[in-house]
């Protein structure tokens, strides 16, 4: 079995998506598609200045119109008990204070929710919202990054937090920068980007009782959303039940609980009804976060046969003015290349902006960026191959814990990425490379995403016709949760994937964390292994314990397990089958519930995926268009549980990346402190036509550290090392370097 | 600091330029129901508001009729409601999505009488008379369509939230001859935006399904 996953000839012999059949039909029930009874409609009215007061909301005439339930805001809102009682004179919140919905009549964003409208039909409410009228007190707003970079800070929460990794690094002489024989320095820019799942937010908040709340969420959160919605209303957390069993996609927009689901919530209360809210495409670019604005600078100083001997990176990105999100963006710099001498910086600028959060692969992608780039602008200033001057530099321990690394095979992955790709006719000269009308180019780049794990709790079931229930209060939000953790429970306890039914999206299940930090088969995988372990120890128990047991007495070192039954090594005829085992035990069901935590391991190993991709564009001289041609990714991320999910995972990343690299960019009027690129017309993501064929493929790499599973995650390295690829391949093909992404033909022309 | 009177919202303003109320569709219709109505019904019932309502109500709905995945429903609606939202809201039938409201995703891709069509950008009262085909209307019972089997053996999807219109654009695309090629089906399902990045693998099972010859 073990060999069979990494047969990648052989993909089609991995276990489909478990819910394949639910997704095609169009039967897979998202969070606004739940059928209660007397669901009413709610339509959200923003503000229209980034910051400022109401000094007037006028909602009759809205109230007037028909099918009207009710128009909440801060002059009427039933209240949020954490909040506190509403103050007479509203003060902005201190940094750290997670926007308080309707509570008081401040405007910190533009987009910010000011009232909801609740109609019982989606069209009424849409219709009533139009007729509230909000008057305001602007004052002046601030959401230019590069006008407001003097007052860059190191955040708040890095200075009271002595261990916080944020803090300024110097490791060994970072001044041997200015002594280096060859020197590169450049300034690398991305923009805000928003992730833009297909399935916009939205959200049922059910009552069903004054003190018992349900919601059908799109969160990526199981367990998190409840505590925080409990704690919110001070409820017991038992009282709060959160659902989300389908999401369509979220990249990171579903970590928080954001403002339009205090909105419903309070919604709901108000009318005592369930209310159903989903955000219209454009109050996805100011409701659910975003990447934020980042500006780097990067230093590197080499020998001139390209050993590193220096690193300064330093990243400025924004935030809000009510909240500081940092996010990892210089730390694989410390890391990615065995350098003596490193300095990193990491400042925030607080802006009149909804707070930016975690996008797929947050930090890493945007660090990574600027590293990978920076990197080949040092090659071409040492004539050396970009792939050669990364493995003269290749780090084979982490220089940052002085640890030896849990597994690598970042070596492996840049020779067989090479040879896929065919790396070896890459001619050195940008501009050499032509096909036809077109200037061709090669860019490859590192990948690299720390392995994370948090504790984790699962449930495995066996019942009496031989089916295994297992469940845990983890998500999926796109890459198969379910299907891995089926193929993990069936082989665990040596049966047919066909006879485990996975259960997850329900807070009522065993606590599983978010699925954040491609960390859910390092966590939630752990926890189905150790208790399908368990659960198979218990029937090898009673297999040898039960006087009417085939197997009595028989040594449990030397049995077998194969297709769901126990058998002697030597003499496979003398057997018993698990659902015999439960009828000689009179057991209707055997259950064990297990937790899986991570350990001392972290202590001795220093824990990562690491990855490469190779990328040819061709871009059109005369116009500037860039066409990505052909993509070769491979990575090292431990155990790949399913080839096929993984592959689309892996690709998927990529898309994210071309995206990232050459058209996504929400752009702000800073005029009004309101994006204008509010929809799929203006804000580009790749489509049909921008996505080639991908070779996306794994290194076999046994690691006994990270996990009981041996998987690192892949959902954020998918992603990571993507941009600089391409924009070095531009570069290779047009000999301009585009620093401020995304590279758009105005750019190249 | 200046004050902003303009109304706080991202929907029209209610009020015309003049500043004068404007008299809408329903106001018109309310007062002219209610001298039909003063004909027909004693004075004490106009009293009452919702009856006003009701009777204005009335007046707004059109009645038409759909066969929907072979099924025909005579229905009374809105004027302004959307395909999409009469099937998602009021007919359940959830399994054609809203990603964008705007026909910039292709989520909401349905067939009517045959050819693909955002259902957010048709007003349901326009399909009067017309065949409707969903996603749910695909499968033959519980035998699949070979796209949607397709869709589940090459992984053409992830969240699964783009996946119904990407199958309902996937089998028009090959019906309208538009898939014999890579570059043809990328350039003829760019319409329908997969935010997960499952494009090769959905332009794999399209691929399969055309040259598979099976009737699509």
């Amino acid at each position: 079995m073990e060999k069979a996953f990494f047969d990648q000839d052989n993909i089609n012999d991995s276990l489909d998506r478990v819910d394949g059949r639910l997704k095609v039909t169009g039967k897979a029930t998202y969070a606004a598609e739940y059928q209660l009874p007397n669901i009413a409609h709610a339509v959200l009215v923003t503000s229209t200045i980034a910051k400022g007061l109401i000094t007037a909301l006028d909602s009759k005439q809205a109230e007037r119109a028909p099918g009207i339930l009710a128009v909440i805001s801060h002059v009427n809102s039933p209240g949020v008990p954490a909040y506190g009682s509403s103050p007479a004179m509203p003060e902005r919140a201190t940094l750290g204070t997670p926007l308080r919905v309707f509570h008081d009549n401040l405007v910190y964003f533009s987009g910010q929710p000011v009232a909801v409208v609740v109609a019982d039909t989606l069209q009424r409410a849409k219709y009533a919202a139009s007729l509230v009228k909000v008057q305001y007190e602007k004052e002046p707003h601030q959401t230019d990054l590069e006008a407001n970079i003097s007052r860059a800070a190191l955040p708040a929460n890095v200075q009271r937090d002595k261990n916080s990794r944020y803090h300024d690094y110097d490791r060994g002489n970072p001044e041997a920068l200015n002594t280096a024989a060859v020197k590169i320095e450049a300034t690398y820019k991305i923009p805000t980007e928003h992730h833009n799942p297909l399935e916009p937010h939205a959200l049922i908040a059910h009552w069903e009782a004054p003190d018992k709340l349900t919601l059908y969420d799109k969160t990526q959160v199981i367990k998190g959303t409840q505590g925080n919605l409990a704690r919110a209303f001070k409820l017991p957390i038992e009282n709060v039940k959160v659902q989300a069993k389908f999401i369509g996609g979220a990249f990171g927009s579903g970590i928080r609980v954001w403002p339009h689901v205090m909105a419903a919530t309070l919604a709901a209360k108000k009318v005592q009804r369930p209310v159903k809210l989903a955000l219209p495409r454009e109050l996805m670019f100011n409701s659910v976060g975003s990447r934020p604005e980042t500006i780097q600078k990067l230093s590197i100083g080499a020998t001139k046969d390209g050993r590193l001997t220096a690193i300064t990176h330093e990243a400025i990105a924004h935030t809000s003015t009510y909240e500081e999100h940092t996010e990892r963006t210089v730390l694989a710099t410390r890391v990615l290349y065995a350098c003596p001498n490193v300095r990193t910086r990491y400042r925030l600028v607080n802006l009149d902006v909804n707070t930016p959060t975690w996008m797929r692969g947050p930090g890493e992608v945007t660090g990574v960026y600027a590293l990978e780039s920076a990197i080949d602008e040092l090659a071409y200033a040492l004539r050396i191959d970009p792939l050669e001057l990364r493995l003269r530099n290749h780090a084979d321990s982490d220089p940052e814990k002085n640890l030896p690394w849990s597994s690598k095979s970042l070596k492996e992955c840049y020779a067989k990425g090479a040879e896929h790709f065919g790396w070896h006719k890459r001619t050195l000269e940008p501009r050499s490379m032509r096909q036809g009308q077109f200037l061709v180019g090669y860019g490859m780049a590192s990948s690299m995403f720390g392995v994370h794990r948090n504790n984790a709790k699962a449930r495995a079931v066996l019942q009496a016709d031989g089916k295994v229930i297992v469940q845990s209060a983890t998500s999926d939000i796109g890459p198969g949760t379910g299907t891995a953790m089926t193929q993990i429970a069936a082989d665990t306890l040596n049966i047919s994937p066909a006879l485990i039914r996975f259960d997850l999206g329900e807070s009522t299940l065993p606590d599983a964390p978010g699925q954040t930090g491609s960390t859910t088969v390092s966590s939630v995988g752990s926890a189905v292994k150790v208790a399908c372990e368990a659960l198979k120890q218990k029937l090898l128990q009673l297999a040898v314990t039960s006087p009417h047991s085939t197997l009595y007495n028989a040594n449990p070192a030397d049995l077998s397990v194969a297709d769901g039954r126990i058998f002697k090594t030597q003499n496979p005829a003398v057997s018993i089958t698990y659902t015999e085992i439960l009828k000689q035990n009179n057991l209707p069901q055997l259950e064990v519930t297990e937790e899986s935590k991570p350990g001392a391991e972290w202590q001795k190993y220093s824990m990562s995926a690491f990855g490469a991709h190779f990328v040819e564009v061709h871009v059109n001289p005369i116009t500037g268009e860039v066409r990505v041609k052909r993509v070769v990714t491979c990575a090292g991320v431990g155990k790949v549980i399913n080839l096929k999910t993984a592959r689309s995972q892996s690709i998927g990343g990529i898309v994210g990346g071309i995206g990232m690299a050459l058209t996504e960019e929400s752009v702000m009027d800073h005029r009004f402190g309101r994006y204008v690129t509010a929809d799929f017309a203006n804000y580009h993501v790749p489509v049909h036509a921008d996505v080639p064929q991908i070779d996306a493929f794994f290194i076999d790499e046994h690691d006994p550290h990270v996990n009981p599973v041996g998987a690192k995650g892949l959902g954020e390295i998918a992603i990571v090392g993507v941009s600089a690829a391409i924009a070095n391949a531009v570069f290779h093909a047009t000999g301009k370097r585009i620093r401020n992404l995304p590279i758009t033909p105005d750019k190249l022309i | 600091m200046s004050i902003d009177k303009n109304a706080g919202n991202n929907q029209p303003a209610a009020e015309n330029n003049n500043g004068l109320p404007n008299e809408d569709r329903r106001t018109f219709l309310k007062k002219t129901s209610a001298v039909v109505a003063l004909a027909l019904t004693p004075p004490t019932v106009l009293k009452a508001a919702s009856m006003d309502e009701k009777i204005a109500a009335a007046f707004e709905q059109v009645k038409i009729t759909l066969n929907i995945n072979g099924n025909r429903h005579k229905l009374a609606v809105e004027p302004r409601v959307t395909l999409l939202d009469l099937l998602r809201e009021d007919l359940k039938l959830t399994g054609t999505k809203k990603g964008c409201d705007y026909g910039q995703c292709g989520a909401c891709t349905v067939h009517v009488n045959g050819q693909r069509v955002l259902a957010c950008l048709s007003l349901a009262v326009m399909q009067d008379g017309k065949k409707i085909t969903t996603i749910e209307g695909l499968a033959a019972g519980e035998k699949l369509h070979p796209m949607q089997e397709a869709f589940i053996k090459h992984d053409g999807l992830q969240c699964g939230y783009c996946t119904p219109g990407q199958i309902m654009s996937a089998v028009a695309c090959v019906r309208e001859g538009q898939a014999n090629s890579e570059g043809q089906i990328r350039e003829y399902m760019s319409g329908n935006i997969c935010r997960c990045g499952a494009y090769p693998n959905i332009v794999n099972a399209i691929l399969e399904v055309k040259n598979g010859g099976q009737k699509v």
